[in-house]
């Protein structure tokens, strides 16, 4: 009886340890990427990494990325907000329960773990292939490329998040703007998107976090551009290939910014999923 | 317990009768995924007096109050049949306007819902559906339905903050004004206190007193005490069924049916 | 009622009314299944498109595609199974360590830990999930790589490998059938399989345990309750109620580790070591369908691009399927909650 009892006790002591352990090294790993990179990218910080190109090389910034970034992220969301928000209020509002409806749900959550790279060469297929018609035959890499491939990585976080936050709204909200003879499409967009704004914001917030961290769609669409542009038909260089190109480059210096760039985009990243969650629970105090 | 046995009740036939019926019931069956949940109501609902629906829950009476403007409509195997007539047309008919019914017929649920917009707007929202209104005008309107709501003297300095702002009885109060603003001829009220303390629940009653010079006001109420004091008439539903509708006091001092009684008195329910 | 000359009636105009919502009522529907199709059309249109680009490359090997490990832009001869073999064996060593360890967690926050820690801590794993990829790339090839190199393959190749150092085999490469080979290498440096796969694991962990610390919070209290009322540990509670409970979202959420696994491009990249071999060594260099893409495309043309979009093509199905049961076991505990 009480060799059961103590082996029972044994078991239990070990398995609680090692969950204890694995818990510390989920917690060790993180620690060491963040504090590497905050070292690493800490010491490569210098005013040049925001005033010089990257057609300096190794003695360069990393300016005409950071803007290329900003703009073919800026590209991305504003692509993906209009679309993911309508569409997600198709999902909750409109086919709630429909069989299309519950496919399209479906296949978004898969949508959200599609492999970011396929995405990139789909819409090299759909926007770089067909504009080279354009140019008699060269290349068309551009912003606008990269904007739209990150879209379509933004598209399904911003669908989800506004299906579930619009059907959080209560149904009697429904009710009383109905009530009023007020249409549907008007209640939908005046009173429930409203009602569910900091939710829509917030899954904005984290498609723009989940974006600006993506490289591999941007290889074959934006592809990169040592010079600053603005134009979105021009290639276009962003933070993270260049994190990519500097990083298998054998120069130290090179490494440097590469960590740099590494220490900006996390930062970015981190601050932008602080302040999503910051959004939501802000709009749970104010709502109930 | 038949129909027949409540229509031809004379009390009810006299106090109905003294004025005409706003809002009458004919043979009305309503079912839900198949489930009977109304089984024939015949009702002839006064107008711009206070009838009270009462009975325990489960028995109908907010199904039937949410019938009266058809807001069932929007969930899917929900079907009602019969006749509701108002003003001589049957609103239950699919060629009567969802518009026209909803400005005739305005509703104020259990709960406060304010819509995510100022004060101001929550009101003018619903007006702006139905009128073009100028700018004065619609302040006059707004001003108008939250005086006729008692709550004009509470929020007039304060027309531009957010609904959600207010105290839950003034939410309430909101929502009603919100209705009455659009100068509808029947104001439902689906258990319009059940969230409220008693000091707010006792202002909206009060407000209940004063809208029925104006409006037919039907409420469904879980409890009785409001019934007694607020009401003209009342009905008592039992398991989708019509048990009792008549004068208020002789529902409450000598009801003509034993289950109303039992009911009353706190015997069942 | 009566209309002036001038007016109408306010029926009429409550008609007008009607008619105009039921237009725009219309309109407004079809243009949010619009926007709700175009999810549909973006997955079908990659699958489109990578089939399409890499028809060419189909055409000319046939199933030969995918059993040959030759890759030689030089003869302009592709097969896939180089790189799919480094995509599958890097994402099964990382769901190897990532299952038990996001286990381990899982446990720990919601079965274990007190709770005033079970919320930061929470936290602070799910901002793992956060950091890029390429972050966990950078990390792996200046970091991790060399710190591997230093300090644990020469460990693992002189006690487990078949081809340790002073040229003398241990006890457990002669014996243990596999293991020689699998830790034998003379590569020196540290971008490898298994470090790829290692750095997976880290990146997936996250996910996994999210998942699966969401499903065991869904778990009733009350039979969790008359377990422990019956004397059980929390071990046993955890293992003979929670889990078997959970099975089928605790698998959805393996899936889901497994989904991003295998699509996952800059973590795997930078420290994969990129050599188009197929070796039995999980300590030598190999390259995955992901990296492989992104370190060739845009120099490539002709056979080359076709193959290389037939590999994505090869991606996007499996990676589908995985996610298609992940969502759908994941879906099973929804349901048996909602009723």
């Amino acid at each position: 009886m009480s060799t059961i009892y103590l082996r029972r006790r044994i078991t239990n002591w070990l398995a609680m340890g090692l969950s204890m352990l694995a818990t510390l090294i989920g917690l060790a790993f993180l620690a060491w990427i963040l504090w590497e990179t905050l070292r690493q990218g800490i010491g490569a910080l210098n005013l040049k990494l925001f005033t010089r190109i990257t057609a300096n090389g190794g003695d360069g910034g990393l300016s005409n990325a950071m803007v290329g970034s900003l703009i073919i992220n800026f590209i991305g969301i504003a692509i993906a907000t209009p679309i993911g928000v309508l569409a997600g209020t198709w999902l909750a509002e409109y086919a709630n329960r429909t069989k299309l409806g519950e496919s399209i749900r479906f296949l978004n959550d898969i949508l959200l773990s599609a492999p970011s790279i396929v995405m990139g060469l789909f819409v090299y297929t759909i926007i770089v292939l067909p504009t080279t018609v354009l140019t008699h035959g060269s290349t068309t890499f551009s912003g606008f490329a990269g904007g739209v491939a990150l879209a379509l990585i933004a598209l399904p976080v911003i669908v989800r998040t506004t299906d579930e936050m619009l059907r959080l709204v209560p149904s009697t909200l429904r009710e009383a703007a109905l009530s009023l003879g007020v249409p549907q499409w008007k209640l939908t967009l005046q009173i429930l998107i409203r009602a569910a704004r900091s939710g829509i914001i917030t899954g904005v917030l984290l498609a723009l976090a989940r974006i600006s961290g993506e490289t591999a769609p941007l290889l074959f669409t934006a592809f990169g551009n040592n010079y600053m542009t603005v134009n979105p038909i021009d290639k276009m260089s962003s933070l993270p290939q260049i994190i990519y190109q500097y990083a298998n480059d054998p120069g130290d210096d090179m490494h440097a910014l590469a960590w740099a760039g590494a220490f900006v985009v996390t930062m970015f990243v981190l601050l932008l999923s602080l302040s999503s969650r910051l959004v939501l629970s802000r709009n749970k105090v104010s709502h109930d | 317990m038949t129909d027949s046995t409540v229509a031809t009740n004379p009390a009810q036939v006299a106090a109905t009768s003294a004025v005409a019926p706003k809002l009458t019931v004919r043979d009305l069956h309503f079912y839900y995924n198949g489930f009977h949940a109304l089984k024939g109501i015949n009702m002839d609902i006064p107008e711009k007096k206070v009838t009270a629906i009462i009975g325990p829950s489960g028995c109908g009476k907010s199904t039937l109050l949410r019938i009266f403007n058809r807001i069932y409509a929007i969930y899917p195997k929900l079907e009602a049949k019969g006749e509701i007539v108002l003003d001589d047309e049957n609103i239950l008919d699919p060629g009567y306007s969802m518009n026209r019914l909803r400005s005739k017929v305005g509703m104020v649920f259990q709960k406060p819902v304010p819509f995510p917009m100022t004060i101001f707007e929550n009101v003018a929202y619903g007006i702006r559906h139905h009128e073009k209104l100028s700018k004065a005008d619609m302040t006059a309107r707004v001003e108008q339905a939250l005086r006729s709501a008692a709550l004009w003297d509470e929020v007039k300095d304060k027309l531009k903050q957010n609904a959600l702002g207010l105290s839950g009885g003034q939410q309430q109060r909101l929502c009603i004004a919100r209705a009455i603003a659009l100068k509808p001829e029947v104001l439902l009220l689906d258990e319009p206190t059940s969230a409220l303390d008693p000091i707010a629940t006792g202002r909206i009653e009060q407000l209940v007193e004063e809208l029925k010079n104006e409006f037919t006001i039907v409420i469904v109420t879980h409890n009785m005490q409001q019934a007694a004091r607020c009401s003209d008439l009342t009905a008592f539903m039992y398991m989708g069924e019509l048990i009792e509708f008549d004068g208020t006091e002789k529902i409450f001092t000598k009801p003509g049916k034993k289950q109303t009684e039992d009911y009353i008195t706190g015997r069942f329910g | 009622m009566s209309a002036q000359p001038g007016t109408i009636a306010p029926s009429l105009i409550q008609e007008q009314r009607s008619r105009r919502d039921a237009r725009h009522e219309r309109l407004f529907r079809w243009l949010l299944k619009g926007c709700a199709l175009l999810v549909l059309a973006s997955l079908l249109g990659a699958a489109g498109a990578t089939l399409w680009g890499g028809r060419s490359a189909f055409a000319t090997f046939g199933w030969h595609f995918l059993v040959s490990t030759t890759w030689d832009p030089g003869n302009d001869v592709y097969g896939a199974l180089v790189p799919v073999y480094g995509t599958i064996a890097t994402s099964l060593i990382a769901l190897l360590i990532a299952v038990p360890v996001s286990f381990g967690i899982a446990l720990y926050l919601s079965e274990v830990a007190p709770a005033w820690l079970r919320t930061p801590v929470a936290s602070a794993i799910e901002l793992l999930a956060g950091i890029p990829s390429i972050i966990y790339g950078m990390w792996g090839l200046f970091i991790f790589a060399p710190f591997f190199a230093n300090h644990i393959k020469p460990w693992l190749t002189n006690n487990l490998g078949d081809q340790p150092d002073d040229g003398k085999l241990s006890w457990v490469a002669q014996h243990v059938p596999f293991v020689g080979k699998l830790f034998g290498s003379s590569y020196p440096f540290g971008a490898s399989i298994l470090v790829a796969g290692i750095v997976l694991a880290i990146m997936i962990i996250p996910f996994i345990s999210s998942v699966m610390r969401e499903v065991f919070q869904t778990v009733p209290t009350r039979l969790k309750e008359s377990a422990y009322a019956l004397g059980s540990s929390t071990w046993e509670v955890s293992w003979d109620i929670v889990l078997p409970y959970t099975r089928s979202a605790v698998i959805g959420g393996i899936f889901l580790g497994l989904g991003r696994a295998l699509g996952e491009t800059m973590a795997v990249t930078f420290v994969l070591g990129n050599a188009m071999q197929l070796s039995a060594s999980l300590l030598d260099p190999g390259t995955s369908i992901a990296s492989t893409i992104a370190n060739q495309f845009s120099e490539a043309s002709g056979l080359q691009k076709s193959s290389l979009m037939a590999l994505a093509f090869l991606l996007f199905v499996v990676t589908f399927f995985v996610l298609l049961i992940a969502r759908f076991m994941l879906r099973q505990l929804a349901k048996k909650e909602g009723s």
